[in-house]
């Protein structure tokens, strides 16, 4: 059973139905005892980190998902979620992460001169850095959807795709059964669903 | 490197779309579930889906509609039409759209993209803006561009970029269904006051006319439109072939 997360950031009905569309049934949940039962959990997110790792916190999400984590248990975050998986974050302050991937997310404005706008916002190639169980039916340099204003300054070794926006910008991470898209797989088109479809058969 | 994107429009009114189509192996041309399908499997890079229906049912007929979209098709959705508040965007969110845009809404509250921007992200928010020539300056036009509400139209989206909105979608009355190109001189002037992507609406009649925007002004980011691509006039894949031909970045 795969669950994702609900801890009321963002609309879900689009990751949910992604699922059901490769046969693969997802439930929406925010309750502790559904989520620590999957066999794999997604962490959604869209908005701001500072409030999104509060709600996580103040829920006590944040501990379960570090203990499944340590446990084995296979997690992907996607955009704000896989922002939040790492040790802390410079949006607005600083503000502190699940730490389950080393590095910060940081602002990607002084990484790219002024005729890059921000928030990158469109379809761009993936470059596959390291080979990963997600990208086992993808090939590199496939096209995938990025909203997103900030980027995850990740230790080389946990970055396994990047994309080019003026500056290689981390797309995709792992630590072993921790996974990260910066993108958003349920609006990347059937390169989306095959690596959800990837994620469902680790 | 990021690809231009292609973005097809649909007017949905009384659960079909309003402009005819045209196309082989479509079952029910008017469907707007069937055609979103087609075109996402055919190389549309997003899609608008523009509510037209004025009445309470319509909204209604509309969201179940862009459920049953969100369902099978997997692209960045927006949904404009009838949006007025925060409720409205609540509504349509939660039926699986991804960005929202506002046109007469704003005009009446500018206060909305504000507010919109603050709940639910700038990425969220587009401002669609009409806009004819009036003795020789740019003005912005409401009520699907029957009235003109005097505003400055560049200063006018200059603000709405300050008030928190993501993208700009230009739709030149002045070029719209001419299909003698985009309006380039337009575009231009919006480029130059707005540093968030700008979708440029209104003019296309044949491939060249993408590839003379996106070749002309780099700055633009999509090309949007309705019939040309409904009545297989120009077809999204061929669009997409002949601009990579010309080096424009674009996802195949």
């Amino acid at each position: 059973m795969i669950v994702i997360v609900d801890y009321g950031v963002g609309n879900l009905f689009s990751l949910q139905s992604s699922f059901a569309a490769i046969g693969q049934e997802a439930l929406v949940s925010a309750d502790k005892a559904q989520i620590a039962k999957a066999d794999k959990i997604i962490l959604p997110g869209v908005g701001a980190f500072a409030d999104a790792a509060r709600k996580l916190r103040e829920s006590g999400l944040d501990t379960l998902l570090c203990d499944l984590a340590a446990q084995g248990k296979q997690i992907l975050g996607i955009c704000l979620g896989m922002q939040l998986l790492f040790e802390e974050s410079r949006e607005f302050g600083v503000h502190k992460g699940l730490g389950l991937i080393p590095g910060t997310v940081q602002p990607i404005r002084p990484l790219v001169d002024s005729s890059y706008k921000i928030p990158h916002i469109g379809w761009n190639a993936l470059h596959i850095r390291q080979q990963s169980p997600l990208f086992s039916y993808i090939e590199d340099g496939d096209y995938v959807y990025f909203v997103h204003s900030y980027y995850a300054a990740a230790a080389t070794q946990a970055v396994i795709a990047t994309t080019e926006y003026g500056a290689e910008l981390t797309a995709a991470v792992q630590n072993g059964n921790v996974f990260g898209c910066q993108f958003h797989p349920e609006k990347s088109g059937e390169v989306g669903l095959k690596i959800l479809r990837a994620f469902c058969a680790i | 490197m990021i690809t231009k994107r292609i973005i097809p429009c649909l007017d949905v009114r009384d659960a079909r779309v309003v402009k005819g189509v045209n196309f082989e192996g479509l079952g029910d041309v008017a469907s707007p579930v069937e055609l979103a399908r087609y075109y996402s499997a055919n190389g549309a890079d997003e899609l608008v889906f523009y509510d037209i229906t004025a009445s309470s049912d319509g909204r209604k007929i509309f969201t179940d509609i862009l459920k049953e979209t969100a369902k099978t098709v997997f692209i960045p959705l927006c949904v404009g039409g009838g949006i007025y508040s925060t409720e409205d965007f609540e509504r349509v969110l939660g039926c699986g759209a991804d960005k929202v845009s506002v046109n007469s809404g704003a005009i009446h509250n500018p206060q909305l993209i504000e507010d919109a921007a603050k709940l639910y992200g700038s990425q969220c928010v587009v401002l669609s803006v009409d806009i004819k020539r009036v003795d020789n300056t740019f003005r912005v036009f409401a009520k699907g561009g029957r009235e003109n509400t005097g505003i400055e139209a560049i200063e006018w989206i200059r603000q709405g970029v300050e008030r928190g909105a993501g993208e700009i979608v230009v739709n030149s009355i002045d070029t719209d269904g001419v299909k003698q190109g985009f309006d380039l001189e337009m575009l231009q002037a919006v480029c130059e006051v707005a540093d968030v992507p700008v979708i440029a609406s209104g003019g296309a009649g044949c491939k060249e006319d993408f590839i003379k925007l996106f070749k002309t002004l780099p700055k633009v980011d999509a090309g949007l439109a309705a019939s040309i691509f409904h009545f297989g006039e120009v077809e999204i894949n061929d669009l997409k072939q002949m601009m990579r031909d010309n080096d424009i970045a674009v996802r195949i």
